[in-house]
């Protein structure tokens, strides 16, 4: 019998083209959809077009696996989302630091209970439509690598990966350039052939998180302190709403005349100041990360360092530096150049060249 | 193996006799029932003759009976149509815990978005409301109370005329969705002492869209639809004719039948019921095990998510259905089973089959044969179960 695999479908093209290549390499494909929340839940426009959970997403996955010939299920994973995600998204953002919900959906859901999923309905295999390829390495382990359409990188949100979870999954857009998948969904008339791609937070519909963290928290009956906001030199510039709603090396938004930019510094909730200044004090060297997952290489035993490429946001260049293990699954990063707003609950994520290394999520 | 059915509570496939008796209105006399013309009264009479037929099978005047495009558009107009009546001097409702959606949510909306006070009949671990429950939430402000007669999830025959006997009492209105029920069941609104009755024809071999209410004589409703004096005003729009040909027809073989596929199904289900538990430990049957329409049965499986079981199912060629489905296909933990009391992990376990007229014993014995390991493989991988 072909070996099964459960695809991860978005309703997306690269999802749908994953699938459609998984049918046509042998594999017994079974498509699933992932409800991971409700629009009544978490607000904006319902009718949105594209959105990945959306009920138009829901039937173009329904469709192409028609076509495909494979079953299809949507998978109702809403509650264990809203508790290891969006919880955190908030408590995090309260904490005073900016979390990568990507990041814990992979980790904790997608390779996590849709592979416990997966495994319950005999699949061998999980696959997704990220631009990567998953193979093994000298050290033997499974490793993470930059696919060939270097501009769809999507391996900063996937650190958080365990071999085991690796060793069972499939990424068979890896060889192929985002172009060329579009043309595979034209050629077999897949209905998201033309489909727009999202990349913002998928459960946040409006892009606007301060307006989903205002409205989230007003319907669990919290509120948000305001406080102040203060110069660097000590001197109070003006209020703010609640030190939830600012991010490190926020510019905009900050309502206040000044001569010169001012710049998000750091952010004290305890306190309730959100601390201001110009652009330059937002440069440093360092950071320290927890939680640390070690992909391609095995686990950096404490004191031990390498050299490393890193990257601190989805959208930073990788710059080089050198990692230093410490003990709890900690490691300090130091870098050759100093890098602009270094963010806690961010994450940092280890490179050698085009393979995934590991990565953590930023403290300080 | 061809696949299996086992959810023949979610739809049934069309009767041939059915599709025959629509057959003419679909293609030679497809006349619009309000012209008045050689087709249009052609027409007219089909409705009518239907309108007749199913009238005396639930012991109502013709006049009384109102088509409707199924169960879901029956109850909200048998629960919005009379809230929005009695608005200003009636202003509360009381529907029952285990409700299907189609009452339970336009009671929500009257709640939440019109004011209306609504209080909710709470069943016990069987489903059952008790009148006397009922009686103290009843108020002269009461507008509308609406139970359902067989319950969707767990096939429980509701005392619909205990419950009347409050409602008439003290002059409140009495709806049942007796959408389970019809065909199944006598269904009798003299008998049952109910105002209002919602039914439909796709879940006893009629087709998809069809349905009716029944609205006692002197039951004022305010109607949903505008645009049409069709259905007395109560319901505008061009009458489906060969929808209610084919609805009047299901329940005319439906009560043929009834006896017959009543005492089959008990016996089927009862035999399918005592193999699951013989051959599984840890199972649960949800609902009573008499005063339950025989062909649901619904089991909870300890340990284990009634989405994989179903799923799982699935892959091996037999359909059945776990909690209730959502416009995206997605399984929810029954809001059924949590109103009977049963602990959350057991909801989520519930599978419900539900037979019908092309159950065989020897489709039950290959779903006993492929359930048990299923179980066990789902509970080996289970961190609920058995730690």
């Amino acid at each position: 019998m072909n070996k099964k695999v459960l695809v991860a479908m978005s309703g997306g093209v690269d999802s749908s083209v994953a699938a459609l290549l998984l049918k046509e390499q042998g594999y017994g494909v079974v498509g699933a959809h992932m409800k991971l929340w409700d629009y009544v839940d978490i607000g904006g426009d319902i009718y949105k077009d594209g959105r990945c959970c959306s009920l138009d997403s829901i039937t173009d996955c329904r469709m192409i696996c028609d076509k495909i010939d494979a079953p299809f299920y949507v998978l109702n994973m809403s509650e264990q989302f809203r508790k290891t995600v969006i919880e955190n998204f908030v408590s995090e953002y309260r904490a005073g630091r900016t979390p990568n919900p990507c990041v814990l959906c992979n980790t904790n859901i997608k390779w996590a209970a849709f592979l416990q999923k997966a495994r319950e309905l005999g699949c061998e295999h999980i696959a997704t439509g990220h631009y990567a390829f998953v193979e093994k390495n000298r050290h033997n382990r499974w490793q993470i690598r930059q696919g060939v359409d270097s501009s769809r990188d999507q391996s900063y949100v996937l650190w958080g990966i365990t071999q085991e979870a690796l060793s069972m999954t499939l990424m068979p857009l890896g060889p192929l350039q985002k172009h060329e998948v579009r043309e595979i969904a034209r050629k077999y008339g897949l209905r998201t052939a033309e489909k727009k791609e999202s990349r913002e937070i998928c459960f946040v519909a409006d892009d606007n998180y301060r307006r989903f963290l205002r409205e989230w928290e007003e319907k669990q009956g919290r509120t948000f302190k305001k406080g102040d906001i203060v110069h660097e030199d000590g001197s109070v510039l003006g209020k703010h709403e609640g030190t939830a709603f600012y991010t490190i090396g926020q510019r905009r938004g900050l309502g206040i005349a000044h001569p010169t930019p001012l710049y998000v510094q750091d952010i004290k909730p305890a306190t309730g100041q959100v601390i201001v200044g110009d652009n330059s004090a937002l440069y440093k060297r360092e950071l320290t990360a927890s939680k640390v997952n070690w992909v391609a290489v095995p686990p950096l035993s404490p004191n031990s360092s390498m050299n490393i490429t890193a990257k601190i946001r989805y959208q930073h260049q990788p710059a080089p530096a050198i990692l230093t293990a410490l003990p709890d699954n900690n490691v300090r990063v130091v870098f050759h150049e100093k890098q602009r707003a270094i963010t806690p609950g961010q994450s940092v994520v280890f490179y050698e060249d085009d393979v995934l290394l590991g990565g953590g999520i930023i403290e300080q | 193996m061809e696949p299996i059915y086992l959810d023949n509570n979610a739809t049934t496939p069309v009767a041939p006799e059915v599709v025959e008796a629509m057959l003419p209105y679909l293609t030679t006399k497809y006349g619009n029932a309000s012209s008045v013309h050689s087709f249009g009264r052609e027409a007219k009479v089909a409705l009518e003759q239907a309108r007749e037929q199913i009238a005396a099978f639930i012991n109502c005047e013709p006049s009384e009976l109102y088509f409707t495009s199924g169960g879901t558009e029956s109850d909200n107009l048998a629960v919005l149509g009379t809230a929005y009546h009695y608005r200003g001097r009636r202003d509360h409702l009381v529907v029952g815990a285990t409700e299907h959606h189609a009452v339970l949510e336009p009671a929500e909306y009257l709640h939440c978005d019109e004011g209306f006070a609504l209080d909710i009949l709470p069943v016990d671990g069987d489903g059952f409301a008790s009148p006397d429950t009922l009686a103290e939430l009843v108020t002269d402000k009461t507008a509308l109370v609406s139970v359902m007669y067989a319950n969707n999830e767990t096939g429980t025959i509701q005392d619909i005329a205990a419950l009347t006997k409050v409602t008439r009492e003290t002059g409140v209105l009495f709806h049942t969705d007796a959408v389970q029920a019809t065909g199944k069941i006598t269904v009798d609104v003299k008998e049952l002492g109910v105002d209002l009755l919602s039914l439909t024809g796709h879940k006893i071999y009629g087709p998809k869209g069809t349905g009716a209410l029944f609205i006692r004589q002197g039951v004022k409703i305010t109607p949903l639809f505008y645009g049409g004096s069709h259905e007395k005003k109560r319901r505008p729009g061009t009458e489906n004719v060969a929808g209610a040909v084919g609805l009047a027809k299901a329940l005319e073989i439906a009560g043929k039948r009834m006896e017959q596929d009543f005492a089959t199904h008990t016996e089927l289900a009862n035999y399918f019921i005592d193999e699951v538990m013989k051959r599984i430990p840890d199972v649960h049957l949800n609902g009573p095990r008499t005063n339950r329409i025989p062909p649901t049965v619904n089991l909870s499986f300890t340990g284990i998510e009634g989405e994989s079981i179903l799923l799982s199912l699935d892959m091996e060629g037999i359909a059945c259905s776990s909690g209730s489905a959502c416009t995206s296909g997605a399984t929810e933990p029954s809001h059924v089973l949590i109103a009977m009391g049963k602990k959350s992990v057991d909801a989520q376990g519930a599978i419900r089959f539900s037979m019908g007229r092309s159950t065989t014993k020897e489709q039950l014995d290959y779903v006993l044969e492929k359930l048990p390991p299923i179980i066990q493989r789902l509970r080996e991988m289970s961190p609920m179960y058995g730690r």
